[in-house]
């Protein structure tokens, strides 16, 4: 029986509804602070969130949140509408942006890297590797430290003889998505049998969760190998191996060789942006290198909302990137920066372009 | 033994609290009220869930049938999944946890109130009741660095050395794995069962010690009478904890290995149902992956109420066969 206990209890939800003050969505006076929401990429979230408070304090009245929900809930979030704009350290599908209610456009705003660290004792310069041997590590084909081809790629260091133990991600990353990308343009038998993906089903290995999941267990297991993010192993001073690119060098990843890796693919990079740049072609190019992305509607349906994103953006790829080295990512090449402020340049409310005057 | 003692304890009572009501209907009419939608509160956010993963799940659900359950493979780029080593792996590490958690609780809890001294028993009961309070991300960051390294380098060696021609103790032990995993459930639902079975044994009245002590007892079988007559309560603390390492996902999921296999050996990575849904939950895109995702939502409550009311029988069991003996 529906009785008077129930209208009771509806009408005590509808006053405990009425008194949040969140439930009123009142419109914008002037003076007023703008919001601005955005969500994705967990891998871009400490440069953003420096980004968001250094523009906080070149001008007050933006009022940006960035949440790190990573670059799967980033895309769904942009695509549902729910946030202004989204990150992904991978480019959106094809079938993707399809489905979107509107026209997304990829602008990228930093370089990042993924490199392989390991946990070996005795062995004190760094450790080279080939694509090959990467790959048939991480088949599991490769199953002990001294085995002869690595010991090829490494000729005068002593390995040990020991089994290898491989540490991926466990979670859903776009750090698993750039380097089994790398993988399946390298290793034919890679791509066959494992694919790319945020989600990878790994033939062998431990599965940590996080980058620094991955950081934790091979510090803290001896002959171990893994990827995490090059931040990561720098920050918890792991070693990083240098890795054979396509012109046959062996490179070191760091800032000067992720940005020429950007570089040396920037005449092939299409015109809507959305490309790997993992196995590049150039001298000093760090082979598993991504751009970082902010999706964004090119149509934005609030004039002063778009115009603050335009600003940000145009700010973010600029002024922003400075802000990128001490945090461990590798700034956008010049030429990018000039074909990311072009796309921004593409935003609109209304028909009118948003430009940065 | 004699069990006569046991209905001593309890007091006569006549004036139950229906014969004392009042004439205040309409504040009674109120606080039934209340208390009947805090009751019904419970029933309703249930049905939500369940209603909410079905429906989540449907997907999934009408693309694999059964065969979700049998499935061994996981592979979300390729778009096939399966629960069968998810399932296999909540269950196990689960049921390790319990088994060395049981006793080693019911140890500590019976300390507590038969033998420790006050002074003694207070600032122990505090510790048990704060190890409760420790966050899982603690407890797994504890493990990665202290647990592992010291199960691999002190414990599995010797382990391996002596019992290594059993299957659960082959390979290669990195220290991440199935055991450890049900170790640190283990150790974090210690507390909780300690807490319970403690504040029950202390629920059984003092008469009955006396009455065994009186009748020539020595302490030892005093406890075993206590704890006869405590067991459905000490059953429910224990279910309580194996819920719990049933559902516990962060400190599992950062140090089982996250490896969806079945794998006899305790040395091999594992993964749990509620890792798998933690770790890839936020990256999964596309809607069978998702689907998929929900649906071990929904094989979690079914496996947990399956190995709660599988519990409860096996104690209910053991606890009657005990009191009968006793």
């Amino acid at each position: 029986m529906l009785s008077g206990r129930t209208k009771f209890a509806l009408s005590f939800l509808c006053l405990v509804l009425l008194i949040n003050p969140s439930c009123f969505s009142g419109r914008r006076g002037k003076g007023d602070a703008i919001k601005i929401q955005g969500a994705g990429s967990t891998f871009i979230n400490p440069l953003m969130q420096k980004w968001v408070s250094e523009y906080g304090n070149l001008y007050s009245n933006v009022r940006i949140d960035y949440q790190s929900i990573g670059s799967g809930g980033g895309i769904k979030q942009i695509k549902e509408r729910t946030i202004q704009f989204g990150a992904s350290d991978a480019p959106m599908s094809d079938a993707d942006l399809k489905s979107a209610p509107g026209e997304i456009i990829h602008i990228p705003v930093i370089l990042g890297a993924v490199v392989l660290t390991y946990n070996l004792e005795g062995v004190d310069r760094p450790l080279r590797f080939s694509p090959d041997t990467i790959a048939d590590i991480f088949l599991g084909k490769i199953t002990r430290w001294d085995d002869e081809r690595l010991l090829a790629d490494n000729p005068g260091t002593s390995l040990p003889s020991e089994p290898l133990t491989v540490v991926h991600r466990s979670d859903g990353s776009g750090t698993s998505a750039i380097f089994t990308n790398y993988l399946s343009k390298t290793s034919p038998e890679w791509k066959e049998k494992v694919g790319e993906g945020t989600s990878p089903s790994f033939p062998v290995g431990l599965g940590g969760k996080g980058n620094e999941g991955v950081t934790g267990q091979v510090k803290q297991t001896p002959n171990t190998i893994g990827y995490v993010e090059l931040a990561y192993a720098l920050k918890n001073k792991m070693p990083v191996a240098e890795i054979k690119n396509r012109s046959g060098n062996y490179i070191v990843p760091g800032f000067a060789t992720v940005t020429n890796a950007a570089a040396e693919t920037i005449n092939e990079t299409p015109e809507h942006l959305r490309v790997s740049i993992t196995d590049a072609a150039g001298e000093n190019a760090y082979p598993i290198s991504s751009y970082v992305y902010v999706l964004i509607y090119k149509d934005q349906p609030d004039e002063v909302v778009g115009q603050t994103l335009v600003d940000f953006l145009t700010w973010g790829i600029n002024d922003g990137q400075r802000f990128g080295e001490s945090l461990y990512y590798s700034p956008l090449p010049q030429e990018m920066v000039k074909r990311a402020s072009a796309k921004i340049a593409l935003i609109s409310h209304d028909g009118r372009s948003l430009r940065t005057q | 033994m004699d069990n006569t003692g046991r209905q001593d304890g309890q007091p006569l009572e006549d004036a139950s609290p229906r014969n004392s009501r009042r004439r205040f209907s309409s504040s009674d009419k109120i606080y039934r009220f209340l208390l009947t939608a805090c009751a019904a509160l419970i029933i309703v956010v249930v049905l939500a869930m369940i209603a909410v993963i079905g429906q989540g799940s449907w997907l999934s659900i009408k693309e694999f049938g059964f065969g979700f359950l049998f499935g061994q493979t996981w592979d979300p780029i390729k778009g096939e999944f399966g629960a069968l080593p998810f399932i296999y792996g909540t269950v196990v590490s689960s049921v390790i946890a319990v088994v060395i958690a049981a006793p080693l609780s019911i140890g500590v809890a019976v300390f507590l109130v038969e033998q420790a001294p006050r002074s003694l028993a207070r600032p122990i009961a505090f510790l048990v009741e704060m190890l409760a309070a420790i966050p899982s991300v603690v407890y797994g960051l504890w493990a990665i660095f202290v647990l592992a390294p010291f199960l691999r380098q002190v414990v599995f060696p010797p382990l391996q050395a002596s019992l290594g021609w059993l299957p659960f103790f082959k390979g290669t032990p990195t220290g991440i794995g199935m055991f450890t995993g049900g170790l640190i459930l283990a150790i974090m639902i210690t507390p909780i069962i300690t807490a319970v079975v403690r504040d029950i044994l202390e629920a059984v009245p003092v008469t009955q010690r006396e009455a065994a002590l009186a009748l020539g007892a020595t302490k030892w079988e005093t406890s075993r009478i206590v704890l006869a007559n405590a067991a459905s309560g000490i059953a429910g603390a224990v279910i309580l904890g194996l819920g719990r390492a049933i559902g516990e996902t962060m400190a599992v999921t950062m140090i089982i290995g996250n490896r969806p296999q079945i794998s006899a050996s305790l040395f091999d990575p594992a993964y749990t149902i509620a890792s798998v849904i933690a770790n890839e939950f936020t990256e999964a895109t596309g809607d069978l992956y998702l689907s998929a995702l929900v649906e071990m939502g929904l094989i979690l409550f079914v496996v947990t109420f399956i190995v709660t009311a599988l519990a409860k029988l096996l104690i209910l069991s053991v606890g009657r066969k005990t009191q009968h003996t006793a």
